[in-house]
């Protein structure tokens, strides 16, 4: 059985692309065979957080218009054997995407065979976001402790709740599953009180919580290489991102990340 | 600094933060969402017709689309000038989900 995963926020530049690499990376590690969409039609960027932009030839818009057939435009990964690319064009058309369209090449990927679809949405919830959501079985809702990223979560699971086909599909489909990841968290800043926590956070959203990513230099570390940070298994990005792979995929996991880190004197003094 | 704040009592920033995303997301979930788009039109013209009668402040027009059971109720709510008498509308109609 394969599923759809659309990984969104409303707001833009919490980490919806670092989350759709690393989180589609993670199940492709464990022998998935997982595939990564950018719906960011216009600005594609996935590709370069994956480091494959100059392996593009065919897109996503293409493959939606029969311009190339869906499996030339896939890019394999040459790091992970069971990990896909599918690039957004960087023409923009606010047009490309229709429901459609989308729904074919979603289920031609099934066919072949894919477990995992991720769905890398755009920002906004204009037509880019409504696509990438509407044929999503979960949803991993990226938010940063901070008042707009909050209120345009709560924004986009109104969406999710009413927008989306298994929300039109009536009372005997299951809603889109939703689940919260918070990005670039400082449990120090919590600690003195300058930053939302995760109890706040979940409090007002009001769904499962299944990571947290504390605020790290490994992410823009890792997007400057092309590496998804989770195959760097020393940093505490990676960590974080393996468990968040682990939980999706429904194995425990204790949340890490949240408290600060105890350091010691030299910790401090050279930290 | 944050020494001399902890005496002070003063509220820190993430609590004003929760305590604004309580309410709007409070707000959003009632209102917001599911409404009819027209509402903030509907009370701007609501308000240009009684003006011709009585002076009235758009903070005291409310419109609002309430939720029953299977009917979705469209109340007005007038509050008049000397604020003793309000002057209340509703209409019902089917919900359509």
């Amino acid at each position: 059985m394969s599923k759809v995963v659309v990984v969104t926020s409303g707001k833009g530049g919490v980490g919806k692309t670092t989350t759709s690499a690393n989180v589609a990376t993670g199940i492709a590690m464990t022998g998935k065979k997982t595939v990564a969409i950018d719906f960011d039609v216009g600005l594609r960027n996935l590709d370069l957080v994956m480091g494959c932009e100059r392996r593009v030839v065919y897109d996503f818009v293409n493959v939606l218009r029969g311009e190339a057939k869906l499996n030339t435009a896939l890019i394999r990964d040459k790091r992970i054997e069971t990990l896909h690319v599918l690039p957004a064009s960087q023409t923009r058309d606010k047009d490309a995407l229709d429901p459609d369209g989308v729904g074919r090449v979603i289920e031609e990927l099934k066919q072949m065979g894919f477990d995992y679809i991720v769905c890398d949405s755009p920002a906004g919830i204009e037509r880019g976001a409504q696509m990438a959501m509407y044929y999503a079985d979960e949803a991993i809702v990226v938010t940063n402790p901070e008042v707009s990223s909050v209120r345009d979560s709560d924004r986009v699971l109104g969406l999710l709740a009413a927008k989306t086909s298994r929300a039109q599909a009536g009372i005997n489909t299951a809603p889109i599953h939703a689940h919260l990841l918070l990005t670039r968290y400082s449990p120090a800043m919590v600690k003195r009180g300058e930053m939302l926590s995760v109890a706040d956070v979940l409090e007002l959203l009001g769904i499962p919580l299944l990571g947290v990513i504390p605020e790290s230099k490994a992410v823009l570390q890792s997007s400057n290489k092309g590496t998804p940070a989770i195959l760097d298994e020393t940093t505490d990005v990676a960590q974080a991102y393996l468990d968040v792979v682990d939980r999706f995929l429904g194995q425990e996991r204790q949340h890490r990340f949240i408290e600060e880190e105890k350091r010691g004197f030299f910790g401090r003094l050279f930290g | 600094m944050r020494f001399l704040d902890y005496f002070r009592g003063k509220p820190k920033s993430a609590s004003l933060a929760k305590d604004r995303l309580s309410i709007i997301v409070a707000r959003e979930h009632t209102g917001g969402r599911n409404t009819p788009d027209y509402l903030p039109q509907l009370q701007q013209e609501l308000l240009a017709v009684l003006a011709r009668y009585e002076v009235i402040d758009l903070a005291n027009v409310t419109v609002n689309v309430e939720r029953s059971g299977d009917t979705e109720v469209l109340e007005l709510n007038v509050v008049l000038p000397d604020g003793t008498s309000i002057v209340r509308a509703s209409s019902g109609r089917p919900a359509t989900v």
